[in-house]
């Protein structure tokens, strides 16, 4: 195998070489059940790492996830309330709107950048924030339940063992590679990664590109945002705690470049895949939940070491 | 004091320094000159120690040495001061004086500030400049900042053993006249301190600081010549005197344009810097060459072409019409062109592969509604790969793993398959070997026959003169004086050096 395609699959050898490990612990963590219940942690994980992805291909970074998941899946429930509080019926109109709405959200998000010209780090770390405080202002700190059968098959129907959301949530990742491989805004994504003066020098309207990335980032949070309340059942201001974290960590370890031009959604994929096993396994194995962040914070260094190339960036910054 | 002896460099397909003899002896300032293309920096860049040669002696104090980075050649006492200035603005006069060196004021780790001011003020006293050690780098003028990166390599008097050689690289480009004056008599002040190289394009600066100068051409030293025994013309035609290959350039294929199709007329063009009054029409089929020293604004009058500079007054016209904008993508919208020379920042996104490069310029044409038509993309790429024979493994390739030339041959791939018709070419054979060059050559005459018309700013002047149908000279952003390239009436490089310099 030459090196290059050792760069290219390391992530998926660690995913295999973390599975076989935890597996060689504790026989249980490989089997059908235990699957299952990693898909339902890792299905709005990734929807939050491929939105994030695309923006982190164009070089840039999008921070405001855990706000506006927050955000999203309380309007999405207040909407599903009022509209008669089941998606069989009018509730169902829930559903498009919050998409709707995430894409609106990320395309203000996208315009905050790039029209008052804030590095994205901050405008979107800030408009998080301001999704977080949207939430708490919206449910006055309370939580808001959801009981309508239909909208909770996504967690209680299973399909071959697995339940609706995953392959929802897979779904949904085919739709990002089809815009990543077979749109002008995904090949876009990559001119602006690789070389944004190239881009700009080749008549490409960089600035309509980066709104438009981070609407669609928004777009897949807000899709998240909808399996958080599947698989939880009710929405509150910290809906969207900790999908920062794995979202990103997922993102790099999965070989997306965060200088951006390298990588795309099945890294993204994979490099959730990899964290969810982790997070899974330690519990899996019994490591007490006390040291569990912290592990997890030191696991995630090791498979970044082991899963990318960091050979050919001369500054790490 | 300090020697070179047969000096070898090869890079693929360029014998870089042919037996370089080189001599320095104490206290002497040694000029060194050249085309672009002779070898200078490469020459400059083995002495600091940027790159080991293939082959051949240094001696230094009588020693050999051998350096395998610029950390070694510094040790050894030979600095830099380079022309793009190296010292980092944000930090204080001090601070980027003892870069590196702060060891020195470190107590308990803690650095002792005044020590360094006090440190930092005898350098400065070195290169006469009084200002506060303290002072942050960038409100510093560009005659201050040179003076300041010269005391910083002068520290090298206290840290080094022996005698010192500091290499200057054009360091009076952006001086005014005074200032050039003043930085002269510091320099020769400092030959009790140092021995100096000089390298400048500016003829006459060089004949009156340097004890003796050292003339390339081709990658070999043709001629050092004394202090006093030597004029601008002597030195010139030394640079310049080699035989030209007639077809190197296709010359033969040469055919006169078209008179009566204006592509791009410019009416006394301004730019913001110091561009002034550029006026010129290119017409079908004319090879249109811009020829100027390094910063004579030749770049912003082809970037203003391609609408990344707006002009502080005057027009650029496309045929005959304004840009509804001034944007690159208003002007590759009306036709333009523009092959940049920093290819790997400009011309090609490397991690792309062939054809989403050759495409990206045009997607519009290759896509309905948002979604790409990848198999007619990858046809098309297919194509122009057979018609310049690109060597790729095939339009899938990354683009960053082509040679220079191949890449070359993709940016011009990609605008011409989109049938742009006026081509901006800058450096368009910069760092290609041989044989790519001659494609490139090629190509310029193929678009030319298909009513092309070209803007050039060529890498030599051979290249120019070979290549043009029209030269304009450049000086200071003025144009002062246009050849047209008939049949016996193409200027000589001599010629073009003396309307530059």
């Amino acid at each position: 195998m030459t090196r290059e395609n050792l760069l290219k699959w390391a992530p998926v050898l660690v995913l295999i070489a973390l599975v076989l490990f935890f597996s060689a612990i504790n026989p249980n963590f490989l089997s059908l059940r235990n699957f299952a219940r990693l898909s339902i942690a890792a299905s709005p994980a990734l929807m939050v790492a491929v939105g994030v992805t695309f923006i982190i291909v164009m070089g840039s970074i999008d921070l405001s996830m855990e706000g506006a998941v927050s955000a999203l899946a309380v309007i999405f429930c207040y909407m599903l309330v009022w509209l008669g509080g089941s998606v069989a019926g009018l509730g169902l109109l829930a559903v498009p709107a919050t998409l709707l709405l995430g894409l609106g959200v990320g395309a203000i998000n996208g315009l905050i950048h790039v029209r008052l010209r804030i590095p994205s780090f901050m405008s979107s770390l800030a408009m998080g924030f301001v999704g977080t405080g949207a939430a708490v202002l919206m449910t006055g700190g309370n939580i808001v339940k959801i009981d309508d059968e239909v909208f909770r098959a996504l967690l209680t129907y299973r399909m071959l063992g697995f339940p609706l959301m995953a392959y929802v949530a897979l779904g949904f990742l085919l739709l990002a590679w089809v815009i990543q491989s077979y749109t002008r805004l995904g090949r876009n994504f990559y001119a602006v990664g690789g070389g944004e003066d190239l881009a700009h020098a080749s008549g490409v309207n960089v600035k309509r590109v980066r709104v438009l990335g981070f609407a669609l980032a928004g777009f897949f949070f807000a899709v998240a945002g909808l399996l958080q309340v599947a698989k939880l059942g009710q929405a509150e201001s910290v809906t969207g705690s900790n999908l920062m974290f794995i979202s990103i960590t997922s993102v790099v370890v999965g070989g997306v470049a965060l200088w951006g031009g390298i990588g795309g959604v099945w890294n993204a994929l994979v490099g959730v895949l990899i964290v969810s096993v982790i997070n899974n396994g330690m519990i899996v194995i019994g490591i007490p939940d006390f040291i569990q962040d912290g592990l997890l914070g030191v696991l995630v260094i090791i498979a970044v070491i082991l899963s990318t190339d960091r050979r050919s960036v001369a500054f790490v910054k | 004091m300090y020697e070179m002896q047969k000096i070898e460099k090869r890079f693929p397909g360029v014998h870089a320094l042919k037996a370089v003899d080189f001599q320095v002896k104490r206290g002497e300032i040694v000029g060194l000159v050249g085309e672009n293309g002779a070898g200078k920096s490469t020459l400059m860049k083995v002495i600091y120690g940027a790159y080991a040669p293939d082959d051949g002696k240094i001696l230094k104090d009588g020693r050999q040495v051998r350096f395998d980075s610029p950390i070694a050649a510094l040790k050894a006492g030979i600095g830099m001061v380079f022309q793009e200035q190296s010292l980092i603005l944000n930090l204080s006069v001090m601070e980027n004086i003892f870069l590196g060196n702060e060891a020195q004021f470190s107590r308990a780790g803690l650095i002792d500030w005044r020590a360094m001011a006090d440190a930092a003020r005898q350098q400065l006293k070195k290169v006469k400049l009084d200002i506060d050690p303290a002072r942050k780098t960038s409100s510093l003028s560009f005659a201050q900042r040179q003076l300041v990166e010269l005391a910083k390599v002068l520290t090298l008097e206290e840290r080094v053993e022996g005698d010192l050689v500091i290499l200057l690289d054009e360091p009076t480009s952006v001086l005014s006249r005074e200032e050039v004056e003043l930085l002269f008599g510091i320099i020769r002040e400092l030959t009790k301190r140092a021995s100096f190289i000089f390298v400048s394009h500016r003829m006459d600066e060089v004949l009156s600081i340097s004890d003796r100068i050292y003339v390339m051409k081709d990658g070999a030293v043709v001629d050092v010549v004394e202090k006093g025994k030597a004029s601008i013309e002597d030195i010139q035609h030394k640079m310049v005197g080699r035989a030209v290959d007639k077809e190197y350039y296709r010359e033969r294929r040469r055919k006169p344009y078209d008179h009566s199709k204006v592509l791009v007329e410019l009416d006394s063009v301004s730019l913001p810097g110091r561009v002034r009054d550029i006026s010129f029409k290119l017409h079908a089929g004319e090879v249109l060459c811009l020829v100027g020293a390094e910063g004579s604004g030749r770049e912003g009058i082809i970037r203003a072409i391609y609408g990344m500079i707006t002009p502080t007054s005057g027009s650029v016209k496309i045929r005959d019409r304004h840009l509804p904008q001034v944007s690159p993508r208003a002007a590759a919208g009306a036709g333009v062109g523009y092959v940049p020379r920093e290819r790997k920042v400009e011309g090609i996104v490397s991690g792309m592969s062939v054809f989403e490069n050759m495409t990206l310029s045009q997607q519009s044409r290759f896509s309905k509604g948002g979604i790409l038509n990848l198999a007619a993309e990858r046809a098309l790429a297919r194509d122009w790969i057979g018609k310049l024979s690109i060597k790729a493994s095939s339009e899938l390739a990354d683009c960053g793993n082509l040679s220079g030339g191949n890449q070359q041959k993709v940016v011009l791939s990609k605008w011409r398959s989109g049938g742009s018709d006026i081509m901006l070419l800058d450096h368009p054979t910069r760092g290609l070997d041989i044989g790519a060059k001659e494609d490139v050559y090629e190509m310029v005459r193929d678009m030319c026959d298909d009513g092309v018309g070209i803007v050039l700013v060529a890498d030599t002047f051979e290249e120019a003169i070979g290549l043009a149908h029209t030269i304009i000279v450049v000086k200071d952003g003025r144009m002062r004086k246009r050849f047209d390239c008939g049949e016996g009436t193409a200027p000589t490089p001599y010629e073009l050096l003396h309307h530059m310099a």
